[in-house]
């Protein structure tokens, strides 16, 4: 053995001790289990954590207080000793009557906040009566073509009170500004309404792929709507910076906090060229992660986001106001891991990963339900998703402390893993010359896809075991209810669509799309007259094309 | 017999943008020595149906995660039917509820693949049925 001169630490020097001592006769007599251990991400796990594993980690500097910078152990001084996180269940189906009917039995049953699904017309930017619509409309998510949609979904929903999410991207500034008219007309005021809207326009050209304009114009929109909810409406979410998706795309958890938190660099560094304040917008930035099936490496992942936002808003942006470094965000159990063989099985996946988000201080929560990898959910399966939550928050005591995992020898040394792992990565997308440069040249979009065949591989070798598919596989004939999306649902979307151009001023309604048009075309802000357009009933399809016209089409690069 | 590696068009119909697994099965068919083309997102049974024409190949994988296979799926049968590819297999990838695997497959389909599935599973379904054929 060649003679080396490292300094071993009394930490380091207990572990060889013990090595030697107590684990080496041990393993001559019983090798382990398997050579190497790893995570969902396939990254290798070690046997012991030790204070050996920690010597560079300082307490006051690295991990502190919760309630203090850099936030590693959560935001709040208080954990969810003051406020439990959200119960926010993703829902959306049909028209917006029945999904209207689905928020109010969830709201009936304790849920705390609403989070809207689209269909994929909608997400696209078409109305229900597009040739592109057919066979999509209803299916994904509740259909939306046109603010008459909208007044339906919210029927007796108070907007001033409740908290609504918006999944939407693409044509986010389209919904919200339909969203602020159904609130003016509900007698809202601005200054009060809270909510978020998704509005992450980068991570669909990583990973989500629901598109329309090129990327540089989208940014843009983006920004319209910073700008315009800083002035109006402030104590909005403007955008939910996703992970969830990178992740559902095949990235690792490594991957997933690295590309999510550099996406919101990007949109803090062109708000910040767009001449907003840091300190005026960024703490309305909120963000959006995966909870998968790898237990520690999931709530390491949001630790280390959490240290990471801070030390950049701080550092990188000159941020001075606390909330601006306090990173805010929902968590949503992993979709991709559910599995259609033995679907209950689901019910205690879902579970772990909730509980890995409420371990990580989630602000809010989503939890999958059972049939999710078969369809969209029925109402027994989204109830059970509910309580599955309410038994964490009220049954197991894991709320009653504050970063109960704070401390670990494991769970610390992995959160700084994932810190360094994240830095790597800006390092490599800064070189670039930013997140928009990066996907611009496929960097993350491929980084995701070898990491989603690898993962692939591993489950096919078995290394990786997924119960009931690889492992403890039955036959199963016995088929389990699903929720059936009712194909007139198309139908009764364009007839109301129908009457609704039927009974609007037409000529509102093309002044308001032509002013439009002048505004993106200027480079002024969209928004105010976004909502005019809305509120002379022009319909989702007819704002886009406004918008197509002037900013074109976006084209992915070949595969 | 001249060795002609088996050609199969992956495709993703519909408005539906998660294609991860129309990469990994594209992929994993690429690994197993198969001629590979995808079509990218957003194609509309026309255009499927012509690329198939167009690249002759012995078979066409859609991934469609959007519950929109009913109307997607038998026109994308109907229309390489019309343009006399009769023999061209094709494969349904993706979210589909078991009812509806009968009614595809009596529409044409000739086999669907469920979350869960080895892409070995549809290698060796190509490999059997392709070469079954030559």
């Amino acid at each position: 053995m060649p003679e080396t001169k490292e300094i071993t630490s009394p930490e380091q020097a207990s572990v060889e001790r013990w090595e030697n001592e107590t684990l080496e006769p041990v393993l001559k007599k019983r090798p382990e289990r398997r050579r190497r251990f790893e995570t969902v991400s396939l990254d290798e796990v070690g046997r012991l954590y030790t204070p050996a594993d920690v010597e560079g980690i300082d307490f006051e500097r690295d991990t502190a207080f919760p309630g203090e910078f850099p936030y590693t152990r959560g935001i709040h001084p208080t954990g969810y000793r003051g406020k439990l996180w959200t119960m926010r269940q993703f829902a959306g189906f049909g028209t917006p009557e029945e999904t209207n009917a689905r928020f109010k039995y969830l709201m009936q049953q304790g849920q705390t906040g609403l989070s809207v699904a689209y269909d994929l017309p909608t997400l696209m930017g078409y109305d229900a009566d597009s040739p592109l619509s057919e066979g999509e409309v209803g299916k994904c998510g509740v259909a939306v073509s046109s603010l008459a949609d909208m007044e339906v979904l919210f029927d007796g929903i108070p907007l001033e009170e409740v908290t609504v999410s918006q999944t939407i991207n693409a044509p986010a500034s389209v919904l919200l500004a339909m969203y602020l008219v159904v609130a003016e007309k509900q007698g809202a005021d601005f200054r009060k309404i809270s909510g978020t809207l998704q509005n992450d326009i980068l991570k669909e050209y990583i990973a989500q792929k629901e598109w329309i304009y090129p990327i540089r114009p989208a940014m843009k929109l983006v920004i319209d709507t910073f700008e315009f909810c800083t002035r109006h409406v402030p104590k909005y979410n403007p955008i939910s910076v996703s992970g969830y998706h990178i992740r559902e795309a095949g990235s690792t958890a490594m991957q997933e906090l690295a590309f999510t938190l550099r996406d919101g660099i990007e949109y803090v560094q062109w708000g910040v060229d767009a001449g907003l304040d840091v300190d005026e917008f960024v703490p309305r930035i909120s963000f959006f992660f995966n909870a998968h099936n790898d237990f520690f490496e999931e709530i390491a992942k949001y630790r280390a986001a959490r240290r990471i936002w801070a030390r950049v808003m701080r550092d990188r942006f000159g941020a001075r106001d606390p909330r601006t470094m306090q990173l805010r965000f929902h968590t949503q159990t992993a979709g991709v891991s559910l599995t259609v063989q033995q679907p209950l099985n689901n019910i205690i996946r879902v579970a772990v990963q909730a509980l890995a988000g409420v371990l990580g201080g989630t602000q809010s929560l989503h939890t999958d339900a059972y049939d999710e990898a078969l369809a969209l959910p029925t109402d027994k399966a989204a109830l059970i998703a509910l309580r599955t939550q309410q038994i964490i928050a009220e049954e197991t005591g894991v709320a009653n402390t504050v970063d109960p995992l704070g401390g670990s020898y494991f769970v610390e040394s992995l959160t700084k893993k994932m810190e360094d792992g994240a830095l790597d990565y800006f390092e490599k997308i800064d070189a670039m010359g930013g997140m928009v440069e990066a996907i611009e040249k496929g960097f993350p979009q491929r980084e995701i896809q070898e990491s989603a065949y690898q993962y692939q591989k591993s489950v096919e070798r078995g290394d990786q075991t997924i119960v009931g598919v690889n492992k403890y596989v039955m036959d199963e004939s016995d088929g389990m209810p699903i929720l059936i999306i009712n194909e007139g649902v198309r139908d009764q979307q364009v007839e109301r669509l129908e009457r609704a151009k039927a009974r609007r001023d037409a000529g509102a309604v093309s002044n308001a799309l032509e002013k439009l048009k002048r505004a993106a075309a200027a480079g002024d802000n969209t928004m105010p007259a976004t909502i005019e357009a809305v509120r002379a009933y022009a319909t989702l399809g007819e704002v886009c094309d406004a918008l197509r016209d002037v900013y074109g089409l976006y084209e992915e690069p070949a595969f | 017999m001249a060795e002609r590696k088996i050609r199969v068009l992956v495709a993703k119909p519909g408005l539906d943008g998660h294609d991860r697994g129309a990469k990994v099965i594209a992929r994993a068919l690429r690994d197993a020595g198969m001629e590979v083309i995808y079509t990218g997102l957003r194609q509309t049974p026309e255009m499927i149906a012509a690329a198939a024409l167009q690249e002759d190949v012995d078979a066409v994988g859609v991934s469609i995660l959007s519950g929109a296979h009913n109307t997607l799926c038998p026109r994308i049968v109907q229309l390489l039917r019309e343009r006399g590819m009769d023999d061209c297999l094709v494969l349904v990838g993706g979210i589909i509820p078991q009812e509806d695997i009968t009614r595809l497959k009596e529409q044409g389909v000739s086999e669907v693949f469920l979350p869960g599935t080895s892409t070995e599973d549809i290698v060796r379904f190509l490999r059997e049925r392709v070469g079954a054929r030559a």
